[in-house]
């Protein structure tokens, strides 16, 4: 390369920098737009991933998270050995599993079925009905579930012994705890999960549907060739999301439906970081336990992206 | 001619089955809702045997008239409303001018913020690193523990720089720049009041979770009287913990029995309470938060 090519090669970067620079000089307000945005992320979101060194650390308020001394895997390994470990772990995949298998294709059913019937009132009904649940809190579903499953006068029970069964103690029995967290969230959160499969359906091509119809394809087998591949996409997205929060059940209703009787069976590792950590002080332990927890949540959601990639060509990046 | 009538019979079996199933999902669904509306003005003796299934019985205010003698559901009441006004406010604050701005392609850097801001949904420093933020923070036992973690959810932000993205035309950006009208301007007279409906679904989903939200409040907040409507409500329903202005003294076991019973009924009162004003703006709310989700489907 001559001295002179290199000399315009130079000149063309400076201007290309130049410009960019005189872009973002143009826009200068849309960064202070985005100031506060982006200050809360690196704040509240950056700064604690900074402060998970504790993890690490034996942190004591006192010297805080400098001068705690290192500890290494020390936290990692006193949990591992723990006595519930195995438990935690076990109730933590298996709650989840279980929402999973059972959640996870009823609002597709639901959906499919619903585009089936054409906009009449009764539509309407079953998707006012339905999203319903969805807007109750979390205190008011547990206490819901608590008042119906009451052994002396909750409805289920009572509906139990009308049959000539003996009451259950539902939330009392480590047994009965999965079944009870993971049906009460289908009913709650069912309706809601047809919305996104729903707009999917809208945009179905009604020809497809046509041309299968002259070629004699009855309902069923148009819902199955056509209607079903059309939201392919749309489960494989919220799949990815859902093995991306595998190992955080929800912890509100853990929490609040969680008692001593059931603790066997309800204790997840999110509800036993909250004990450890906040109600016993122990930063460092519970911080490692969290690390451990969203360091196999992340490797999960990478996992299944990469093999939905490969498979479907669909992901989410 | 034979093949037509049977396609039409096989069609009329598949939707007589159709609306069968999804009437049954519809009951399972409305059931229970129904069934807490009648229990809670339903005399406690007819909830507790069983006989009040579907129909209220022996209607009575009791539950309500108790619920409404305990002063901290009303100092509940009143600090949610705060907390969900106060709340939604910031929400939209840090929101909607954020995703307008990473909505531009005119943004230099906007790949990585954006990267940045995504990244934080798939991983975080969970709750321990979070707590002690807080609290050097000196937000423990303050209003502001509960309003400024959680300034921006990022799904939210998603939706709402969709929104721009597909519903702003360029050429709007275009001619007001020829124009020589700031971006400040350009966001606040010409982008903002077009984006009606997405601040609606945004104001609308912040404070949805603001009035449900209890969590916060547990880690956050010691001092009572700052306490949400979810915690008091936390307290009746499953901690089984009502004050003596709920329930009557009495020391003999008829009144214990009583109260007892009534406790029953106050449960069922407190759940329509306090989902009262989603209940009413429910109706309203609907064709909004389908929009929302509908935007937000959009890949982006």
């Amino acid at each position: 390369m001559t001295a002179k090519t290199l000399l315009a090669a130079k000149s063309i970067e400076r201007g290309l920098r130049k410009s960019r620079w005189k872009t973002v000089l143009k826009n200068w307000e849309l960064y202070i737009f985005v100031l506060p945005t982006m200050a809360y992320f690196i704040i509240f979101h950056y700064f604690p991933l900074y402060g998970l060194q504790i993890a690490f650390r034996d942190y004591a308020p006192s010297s805080g998270i400098w001068n705690s001394p290192w500890v290494g895997l020390e936290h990692l390994r006193r949990f591992f050995d723990s006595y519930y470990f195995w438990d935690l772990i076990g109730n933590t995949v298996g709650i989840s599993l279980y929402e999973m298998i059972v959640g996870f294709p009823i609002p597709i059913i639901i959906a499919l079925a619903l585009n089936e019937l054409k906009n009449g009132a009764f539509k309407k009904w079953v998707q006012t009905v339905t999203y319903a649940p969805h807007f109750i809190s979390v205190v008011v579903m547990s206490g819901m579930i608590i008042a119906f499953l009451s052994p002396g006068t909750g409805l289920v029970n009572l509906a139990i012994k009308a049959l000539g069964g003996e009451p259950v103690q539902f939330l009392g029995e480590p047994g009965w705890f999965k079944s009870v967290f993971v049906l009460s969230g289908v009913w709650q959160s069912m309706g809601w999960g047809t919305i996104i499969y729903l707009a999917a359906l809208a945009g179905v091509d009604p020809q497809q549907h046509e041309a299968a119809m002259i070629d004699g394809a009855t309902r069923m087998k148009r819902i199955w060739h056509i209607n079903l591949p059309s939201i392919l996409p749309t489960m494989v997205i919220l799949l990815i999301l859902n093995v991306g929060s595998f190992m955080s059940v929800g912890f509100e209703k853990v929490f609040l439906l969680q008692n001593p009787l059931n603790l066997e069976s309800s204790d997840v590792i999110s509800t036993y970081v909250y004990r450890s950590g906040l109600v016993q002080g122990q930063f460092s332990f519970s911080a490692a336990i969290g690390l451990f927890n969203s360091v196999i949540n992340f490797i999960l959601l990478l996992t299944v992206n990469r093999i939905a990639k490969r498979v479907n060509e669909t992901s989410l990046w | 001619m034979t093949t037509m009538k049977r396609k039409l019979r096989s069609d009329r079996v598949f939707e007589i089955i159709n609306f069968i199933f999804l009437f049954f999902i519809l009951i399972i669904v409305l059931y229970p809702l129904v069934y807490v509306i009648s229990a809670s003005i339903s005399d406690p003796v007819y909830v507790n045997q069983g006989t009040m299934w579907l129909y209220p019985r022996g209607i009575t205010f009791e539950g309500y008239q108790r619920v409404f003698q305990n002063p901290e559901i009303w100092s509940g009441y009143r600090n949610t409303i705060l907390y969900t006004v106060a709340g939604t406010a910031i929400n939209l604050l840090f929101t909607v001018p954020g995703a307008y701005a990473l909505s531009r392609k005119d943004l230099k850097g906007r790949g990585i913020m954006m990267g940045l801001i995504v990244f934080t949904m798939f991983f975080g420093g969970g709750l321990i690193p979070s707590f002690l933020l807080v609290s050097w923070l000196g937000m423990l036992n303050t209003v502001w523990a509960l309003l400024i973690p959680n300034a921006v959810a990022v799904y939210n932000l998603i939706i709402c720089r969709t929104f721009f993205q597909t519903n702003i035309p360029k050429e709007l950006q275009e001619s007001a720049e020829i124009d020589g009208c700031s971006n400040t301007v350009l966001f606040l007279k010409i982008v903002l009041p077009l984006s009606a409906p997405i601040i609606a679904v945004m104001a609308l989903y912040y404070g949805v979770t603001h009035w449900n939200s209890y969590f916060s409040a547990i880690i956050y907040l010691k001092d009572r009287s700052l306490y949400p409507l979810q915690l008091i409500l936390r307290e009746i329903l499953v901690q089984n913990q009502m004050n003596d202005t709920m329930l009557m003294t009495g020391d003999d076991m008829e009144a214990m029995a009583k109260q007892a019973r009534i406790a029953d009924i106050i449960k069922y009162a407190v759940m329509i309470v306090s989902s009262l004003p989603i209940i009413v703006i429910y109706p309203f709310m609907q064709r909004f938060f389908m929009k929302g989700v509908l935007i937000g489907s959009v890949k982006g």
